[in-house]
């Protein structure tokens, strides 16, 4: 497979920051009470994604290993305060519905993971498809939440009464705190089913061992790693 | 000889209580209360029970069976969940609505961490909860024909005054098993009788709760709040029924009278502090996540057991 579509494949699906990797959990709890906002999170987050995979992958050789971590931080802050700036302007009521979850972007466990394991070690063009990949999974992940609790919290898709509320009852429990965690749950259950029955195919998806990168001879946690490729332990 | 030296481990003395044994005593305990919910409130009450029953008893059987596990509708669990259920909810509540707080109750609660005896709180008062939570309009609408209005709680909350009487005998508004305090009485003086439950729990938990209202319920010791605050709400058929699930509660003597302080000063604050009448749910399930602790501090000390400390001296 292509070496870019398969980044986009292995955010999207196979290592899904929601779903498999479970990353980002309090703007997946938290925001995720109608698709809109999902959405609205999920992009903005793979636009910093992307701009900071990118900067980071660019500056790689020149950022000293002992201070990587605050020059990424650096870098990410600038990014969110851009598009902070950018949603203000343009989308003022999904930046006032978000509200103080844009500016956490900064410390989503997604873009330092993404930082860290994939853009610090990679070419600019693989990384950039890498962010792109792992926003699109987020945005998915956020997105789906987002509808399964807005029809069942509300009758409403994207803020239209789908379900007429003449014969439907909203169940409200699902657009408050506990329904998130219900709902993610749930998903969660179905991702791990779906990867069992990949596997029993014989075409497994990643398990969630904490690999990142997927690349084992680079790996530092390689002696530990229980999911590692036959090519590794002969090493 | 072969007798003497007959060597076998543990448990030596065994009983007939099995645990589908337990629960049919619990059902027939619970019969007065249903039966007087079903009279006081009209047909609504029994198909509402009926359906909730009925909801329980599938789910669990479904779930065992796609789940492959082994069928345990024997031990009638499932038909003591779903019965408990029902007396929680107000006989107005619509019948699908009840359907899903059953499969709540023994999907969500029960059989998603283990079953029986691995469920972390009582399944009943989860599914209630999660209703009241979802549904609220539905889940605290008590107008029935013979009696329109507020519950005996909500009354007391708005400073009118109510007839402890009438609550006695159930003449109230509330949901289908809350509202009768002598039937709960019987069957709880039944399941005393027959060894089921003991008073440690509800003794502790009735004890704390008037305690908690005299001190902080802003009427002192006036009887006539204080037993309205007793026979109101689900307080009676909690304590009794609900505290005292076996899978919920202490094991510990001394941590089950502990438990009861807990549940007595918890729905005391609800009650008295809280945003509305009635707390006796949340303080229930709310106890029940504290259990493990509460048994971890109440481990009896066994016979012979030296101090840490004094072992050297």
């Amino acid at each position: 497979m292509n070496k870019y579509l398969e980044r986009l494949y292995n955010g999207i699906i196979k290592e899904n920051p929601t779903f498999v990797l479970m990353l980002g959990m309090c703007p997946t709890l938290a925001v995720t009470t109608g698709a809109m906002n999902g959405l609205g999170m999920g992009l903005s987050t793979t636009v910093v994604l992307i701009l900071s995979n990118l900067l980071i992958s660019a500056f790689r050789k020149v950022i000293p290993n002992g201070v990587r971590m605050p020059a990424y931080i650096v870098i990410v802050a600038s990014l969110v305060t851009v598009v902070e700036f950018v949603m203000k302007g343009y989308t003022p009521s999904l930046a006032a519905q978000l509200g103080v979850y844009i500016p956490l972007i900064v410390v989503n466990c997604i873009i330092l993971g993404r930082a860290e394991s994939y853009a610090s070690k990679n070419p600019v063009l693989p990384s950039v498809f890498d962010g792109l990949g792992m926003g699109l999974g987020f945005t998915f992940g956020l997105t789906c939440i987002g509808i399964i609790r807005e029809i069942l919290g509300a009758g409403q898709l994207f803020g239209h009464q789908v379900l007429s509320l003449d014969w439907f009852t909203p169940i409200t429990i699902f657009v408050m705190a506990p329904g998130a965690f219900l709902v993610l749950a749930v998903l969660v259950a179905v991702m791990n089913i779906v990867r069992e029955r990949m596997e029993a195919k014989g075409k497994p998806l990643a398990s969630p061992s904490g690999c990142l990168t997927g690349d084992c001879a680079s790996c530092g946690q390689s002696s530990l790693c229980t999911g590692r490729k036959d090519t590794a332990k002969t090493e | 000889m072969s007798e003497l030296y007959n060597v076998s481990s543990s448990p030596h003395v065994r009983s007939k209580d099995t645990t589908g044994r337990i629960m049919f005593y619990v059902l027939i305990a619970l019969l007065p209360t249903s039966i007087f919910g079903v009279y006081n409130f009209g047909y609504k009450a029994l198909v509402l029970i009926l359906v909730t029953i009925a909801s329980c008893v599938v789910s669990e059987w479904a779930y065992n069976k796609i789940v492959h596990k082994k069928n345990t509708l024997g031990d009638l669990s499932a038909v003591v969940t779903g019965l408990l259920l029902a007396l929680n909810l107000p006989a107005t509540l619509p019948w699908w609505q009840a359907v899903i707080g059953g499969m709540f109750a023994i999907v969500v609660v029960k059989c998603l961490f283990g079953g029986l005896g691995q469920n972390f709180m009582n399944p009943a008062l989860g599914a209630r909860c999660f209703l009241l939570i979802a549904f609220a309009a539905n889940m605290t609408n008590f107008t029935i024909d013979a009696y329109s209005g507020a519950t005996p709680l909500a009354a007391l909350r708005n400073g009118e005054s109510v007839d402890t009487m009438d609550m006695l005998i159930g003449r109230t508004a509330g949901t289908i098993g809350e509202t009768c305090t002598i039937a709960i009485l019987f069957g709880a003086i039944f399941l005393i009788l027959m060894g089921v439950i003991d008073l440690r729990i509800p003794g502790s938990y009735i004890v704390t709760f008037v305690i908690f209202m005299a001190l902080f319920g802003g009427h002192g010791l006036d009887s006539n709040y204080i037993v309205a605050q007793l026979c109101g709400g689900g307080l009676m058929l909690g304590a009794f029924f609900m505290a005292t699930d076996y899978v919920t509660s202490p094991i510990t003597p001394n941590g089950q009278i502990l438990f009861g302080v807990c549940l007595g000063i918890l729905t005391g604050l609800f009650r008295t502090f809280g945003a509305n009448a009635e707390g006796v749910s949340f303080a229930i399930i709310l106890s029940n996540l504290l259990v493990p602790m509460i048994e971890k501090i109440t481990i009896p000390k066994s016979f012979g057991q030296v101090k840490e400390g004094k072992k050297h001296e």
